[in-house]
């Protein structure tokens, strides 16, 4: 049996609103093993994406423990969390988020930037994680040039450039027509089947969900 | 791509806004650079008197004359090597808008004591023979298109009538920050005059240049010679050349002052200029922020992208100041060479400037950096939707 990858603890997170507490996780456990498909779904506010948040560790709990790839978060104080993301997270956005400035290469490049590879090390990876997304042959247009799947592509080669332990994506579908989400969901699932990589997908949509092996439901920020 | 690629594309973003910036900071750095040479030009006379010449004047106004009788005291004082006088003449050449200083020297040998002025030994034989001969500087030939032989009448305000003087040399400065704007003529054409027309306003000058052996012992030798005509109808008051310039220049006290001031507020109005491009920059781009730190990008790297974006528009608009600095400083020198006959680029002003617009592109960056770091990747990312 593999081991886990993610395990979250009890964990709980209030937002305020205008001082007005808003408890979005309460004392959620979750275990992901290596190699696994998750999705999370649920309605609005469930706190599928503030789960996804702590896992990626861009976001830390109130109480409880998240710990991925061997790391309780919760003891890495800011400058190591960076750190860690850039090693061990590959993160995928509804809305791509390329920077518009720079080519899809340039977007894909981002991430090696923090690392100690040369220029040419760094241009192969790109060129290899483009490839793998059907894109080599774009590499040097810019996002504007680009259709809503093939910018999504772009976001998921800068998201597995670095090789990251595992794969975060919020909604990476809700923003594209059908056939585009079928290439991504295609795509995310060839680099889980092929590359067994840990993918956890935040998703609204019961098709995205048929993609991944286990599909976990959120409501009130508990796991049915 | 490299981080300074992307700080690169990043200023280049909103192409219009980087360059009205850009333009903005060079304007800014371009009115610094000028204002500080303006009030470099009024201290160039401090900062070019030379050590080993006193001045000595009436004590109670410069405007008072002194007789010319008092030399053979002065010149008896312990450490003085030599005694020469000068007087204002106030003469105006065709019209008081045509301003510059000319002054009525004792003899050609009274040059001997301003190395700094280079003068032909021709135009000082010329000098000592003819009794209407003018030496003059070469910024003024420049301005008038005058040359040597032409005859130059000026119109006398402390010494009235028209006075005729000959061209017969011109004077060039040893240095960059010499004054070479005034017209020399022998004081004895005043004394003739007066004797025929004014005799009461004979023997008169206005101060002493006095020459000393020894710089430190100034202040000694100054009350030496004031001591000299304690009690008597024409006490003097004998300082060092310079701090004799820097009373002139305490006259325009409050015009310097204001001056200081302005280029100060300058400096703060293009701070707030590129402080308010670099903050609209990083409000625009919050999300991009958060989506670098979601990559992995720390604090140090956020902090990198701001403050170098507004490093290089500072760096930038502040090179194309100080290149358009210098010639802009040559024309207005030339346009108020009457008032400033010294009116030099100084490295001084130009580090400052330069030290100015890289204070510029800091302090601006200084804000946006700290909110872009401090604001949680949630808070950023959410901006986006």
């Amino acid at each position: 049996m593999a081991e886990n990858v993610v395990e979250v603890r009890g964990v709980e997170k209030t937002y305020y609103r205008e001082r007005i507490p808003i408890p979005v996780l309460r004392g959620l456990s979750l275990s992901v093993p290596t190699g696994d498909f998750v999705a999370l779904m649920g309605p609005s506010g469930s706190g599928k994406t503030t789960l996804l948040n702590l896992i990626a560790g861009i976001d830390r709990p109130d109480k409880g423990q998240v710990i991925v790839a061997g790391t309780d978060l919760a003891q890495l104080p800011d400058s190591q969390l960076s750190k860690w993301r850039s090693h061990h997270i590959g993160f995928v956005f509804q809305f791509y988020n390329l920077l518009p400035v720079l080519t899809a290469a340039g977007n894909v490049e981002l991430p090696l930037l923090l690392t100690k590879l040369s220029k040419r090390e760094r241009r192969d990876h790109v060129r290899s994680a483009l490839e793998l997304v059907g894109l080599g042959d774009r590499m040097n247009h810019s996002p504007r040039q680009l259709s809503g799947g093939q910018e999504q592509r772009v976001a998921i080669a800068r998201a597995i450039v670095t090789d990251p332990t595992v794969i975060v994506a919020d909604e990476p579908t809700g923003d594209l027509d059908k056939q585009s989400a079928t290439e991504i969901l295609d795509l995310l699932g060839r680099l889980n089947s092929e590359f067994q990589k840990t993918i956890i997908m935040v998703t609204h949509d019961p098709r995205a969900a048929e993609k991944a092996r286990v599909v976990h439901h959120l409501d009130k920020g508990e796991l049915d | 791509m490299n981080i300074f690629g992307l700080i690169l594309k990043n200023a280049l973003r909103h192409r219009l806004r980087t360059m009205l910036t850009i333009g903005g900071i060079a304007v800014a750095i371009l009115a610094f650079g000028l204002l500080r040479t303006v009030i470099a030009a009024w201290y160039a006379g401090v900062e070019n008197a030379a050590p080993d010449r006193l001045v000595s004047r009436s004590k109670i106004s410069i405007t008072f004359t002194l007789p010319v009788a008092q030399k053979e005291k002065i010149a008896r004082v312990p450490r003085v090597v030599g005694v020469t006088h000068g007087t204002w003449f106030g003469g105006i050449y065709k019209d008081p808008k045509n301003f510059f200083a000319n002054i009525a020297l004792e003899s050609a040998e009274s040059f001997a004591f301003f190395p700094e002025l280079l003068v032909e030994p021709e135009a000082l034989k010329a000098f000592a023979a003819e009794r209407n001969a003018a030496i003059v500087g070469s910024a003024l030939v420049d301005r008038f298109k005058w040359k040597i032989g032409d005859v130059i009448r000026l119109n006398g305000t402390i010494y009235p009538g028209d006075w005729d003087f000959v061209i017969r040399g011109i004077y060039r400065g040893r240095d960059e920050g010499t004054d070479v704007g005034t017209f020399y003529f022998n004081w004895n054409t005043i004394e003739q005059r007066m004797e025929q027309e004014s005799p009461g306003r004979t023997g008169q000058i206005g101060w002493w240049i006095i020459k000393i052996d020894d710089p430190a012992r100034a202040a000694t030798i100054s009350k030496a010679v004031d001591s000299e005509f304690d009690n008597s109808s024409d006490e003097t008051l004998t300082e060092t050349e310079a701090a004799f310039a820097q009373s002139f220049v305490a006259m325009s006290g409050t015009i310097i002052t204001s001056l200081q001031i302005i280029s100060l507020l300058i400096v703060g109005v293009i701070l707030l200029v590129a402080a308010n491009t670099m903050a609209m920059t990083a409000r625009e781009r919050i999300s991009e922020y958060a989506v670098l730190k979601t990559l992995g990008f720390g604090p140090r790297h956020i902090l990198g992208l701001i403050a170098g974006e507004s490093l290089a528009i500072a760096a930038l608009g502040g090179a194309l100041g100080l290149l358009l600095l210098v010639p802009v400083i040559r024309g207005v020198g030339t346009a108020l060479r009457a008032w400033f006959p010294a009116f030099p680029v100084a490295p001084a002003t130009l580090i400052t400037a330069a030290a100015a617009a890289v204070l510029v592109g800091v302090l601006a960056a200084l804000f946006p950096s700290w909110r872009a770091v401090r604001v949680s990747i949630v808070d950023g990312l959410r901006r986006v939707d």
